[in-house]
């Protein structure tokens, strides 16, 4: 540690003010506060002291999706080789050869690994292929922006970015071309977040931008059947590449029990989806960390949820012969789909969300409510968190501009 | 009762007028600077567009459409009049906006200051002359004309003023000095019409 120390001090001079590098200081301050803790503290007459700052609060962030990410490269490897068992099941136990097409299986091929579902190791190292590159492009594609901007305006590099660039890949499809996963991350930094000003002043979860516009830009590569399973190529004939969530609110939730998984399976996440959506199992554990710390909101969690259950509860009552998604019952929707990722670590982005704390109730159970409409009532979306949460960030300031309208009202007739 | 319903959520939300048609710009961008004088603005719109959509499908039904001044006299039944209808539209809709004028002078002279210049204004508001020309096109009836404007009006409303809330919080904000004031709105306006395309596809 030492080491590092003396080796950032000693690179530190160029980059001071008259240095010949005094532009590019936020790479260095960047670098520096990633591995030591800053030593400044708030000058003057300060408010609140607290051992809470930016950085404590977003390393909790990325605590909370260890599990989620743990799980997401397991079950990423884990899907693809059941679906080449499959496929190699059907065609009498030989790989067939546009099997080797794709770089990732030829890297897979020659490290010795079977394509067995049931081999651990196997899974893991399959899903890694599949997610590493897609994290590193996110990074280097965000963190470029992030350097750019922060060079250009003159301001420190935030460790927002890590946040938002930790959670775009776990809301992608594993099968994505990896330069759409540079667009889109480049669209929901600049768009979504730099142009006005950074972490902290945006109105819109930058991931959920980038994820957006792909969604809408490139619908063929990021919905519909073929995408899920990391082994894009290996599931035409005979596999079904679709994910339970469109199964249900296509054909009903009693497809659903026919076809699908038991209800264990699909809450501990071994199901096809987007790489870290799938288990509502590691999101339970990430909202016990985000509500211990209270780096989260609870209040916004419970919001969901009682949207989601009033919600649902009124289509199940409500009923439909033509729209089979009517009748999925409640249980299920919290467990398909990007329900539970989006409860936990999207809606509770304290930038884009509600901060007044009665309004975060409300602001969650918008979200609940709009989500659960989506995927009920539009058969263009399966599936509906992600645009709930989007559509939800649209009216926050507004939320939060009703109750602190309604406490300045109250003091003043309490205290004229 | 179930299909007045589902068009008034479409006019809401599925075809919002500012944002899936982006109609009615020039005010949407101009008066969302403050969410008071933003609700004033989108009460006055739903009021005009919900008078006007029926008093215009009136007009056009029995006075413009070919064949419907039959009832003044059979010997007109081969008179078409509809090329008159963008001026009866906005004729009336202009008369509209008169009367809404008069009533917020006199009941919240604030709110007729700040609305200022764009209060006659809406009556070149693209999102009404619109909703018109929209229920003409589609063949509405005459409670279908209210519901539409009605909720073509709401529509409108709710974004301008969820707008406003954005444009509120983006005092603290720090935009790139090009990109202040309606730059800005405009990125704001797409990344709400994202939002928005939520509700795109929805057949009720």
């Amino acid at each position: 540690m030492k080491l590092v120390r003396r080796l950032l001090d000693a690179t530190e001079k160029p980059f001071l003010k008259g240095g010949k590098l005094q532009r590019l200081y936020p790479v260095y301050e960047a670098l520096d506060t990633f591995t030591f803790t800053p030593g400044k503290v708030t000058g003057g007459k300060t408010h609140v002291r607290d051992a809470m700052d930016q950085k404590r609060l977003m390393m909790t962030v990325v605590w909370a999706l260890v599990p989620v990410i743990l799980f997401a490269a397991y079950n990423t490897g884990y899907q693809a080789n059941l679906a080449i068992e499959r496929l190699q099941a059907l065609h009498g136990g030989e790989l067939a050869a546009f099997a080797l097409d794709n770089w990732r299986t030829s890297i897979y091929v020659s490290l010795g690994l079977p394509f067995s579902s049931s081999h651990f190791i196997a899974c893991v190292v399959h899903g890694l292929l599949y997610y590493l590159p897609i994290l590193f492009v996110t990074f280097a594609a965000g963190g470029l922006w992030e350097v750019v901007f922060a060079v250009v305006r003159r301001h420190e590099i935030n460790e927002g970015f890590l946040v938002t660039g930790m959670l775009f890949p776990l809301i992608l499809p594993p099968a994505i071309p990896l330069w759409q996963v540079a667009l889109g991350i480049s669209f929901g930094v600049v768009i979504g977040k730099e142009v006005f000003g950074g972490v902290g002043m945006n109105f819109f979860n930058p991931a959920l931008v980038s994820r957006a516009f792909l969604f809408f830009a490139y619908p063929a590569d990021i919905s519909g059947d073929e995408v899920w399973m990391a082994a894009q190529g290996f599931t035409p004939d005979g596999v079904s590449g679709a994910t339970w969530l469109s199964v249900a609110t296509m054909e009903g939730p009693g497809a659903l029990a026919e076809e699908g998984p038991t209800f264990m399976e699909a809450f501990i996440g071994l199901v096809p989806g987007s790489i870290g959506e799938t288990s509502a199992l590691a999101c339970l554990i990430g909202a016990a960390v985000l509500v211990l710390t209270r780096v989260g909101s609870y209040r916004t969690m419970l919001g969901v949820v009682a949207g989601t259950v009033g919600m649902t509860l009124l289509f199940n009552a409500i009923g439909s012969a033509t729209n089979p998604a009517f009748h999925i019952p409640l249980w299920w929707h919290m467990v398909l789909g990007g329900w539970a990722f989006g409860t936990v670590f999207m809606a509770t982005d304290p930038v884009s969300g509600a901060y007044t704390q009665r309004g975060q109730y409300i602001y969650g159970a918008l979200i609940g409510v709009m989500a659960i409409a989506i995927r009920v009532v539009n058969p263009a979306f399966p599936e509906g968190m992600m645009l709930a949460i989007l559509f939800a960030n649209l009216f926050a300031p507004l939320i939060d501009w009703f109750f602190i309208r309604a406490v300045v009202k109250r003091r003043a007739l309490r205290h004229g | 009762m179930e299909h007045y319903l589902s068009l008034l959520f479409r006019a809401i939300f599925v075809e919002n007028m500012a944002l899936a048609f982006f109609l009615g710009m020039c005010s949407f961008l101009a008066v969302s600077r403050k969410v008071e004088t933003a609700i004033g603005l989108g009460a006055a719109v739903i009021f005009v567009l919900a008078v006007t959509a029926p008093a215009n499908y009136l007009i056009y039904t029995y006075l413009l459409q070919e064949g419907a001044l039959t009832w003044v006299s059979p010997a007109l039944a081969d008179v078409d009049l509809s090329f008159l209808s963008f001026l009866a539209f906005i004729g009336t809709i202009a008369a509209m906006v008169q009367i809404v004028e008069m009533i917020i002078d006199k009941f919240s002279p604030t709110l007729y200051n700040v609305l200022g210049v764009f209060l006659p204004l809406i009556a070149v508001n693209c999102a009404i002359l619109g909703g018109s020309l929209f229920l003409v096109e589609r063949n509405y009836t005459l409670g279908e004309s209210t519901v539409f404007g009605l909720g073509a009006g709401i529509g409108f409303a709710l974004a301008l003023i969820a707008l406003a809330g954005i444009r509120e919080k983006m005092r603290y904000s720090e935009v790139p000095g090009g990109l202040r004031g309606l730059g800005i709105t405009f990125i704001v306006t797409g990344l709400m019409a994202l939002g928005f395309m939520a509700f795109s596809g929805i057949q009720l």
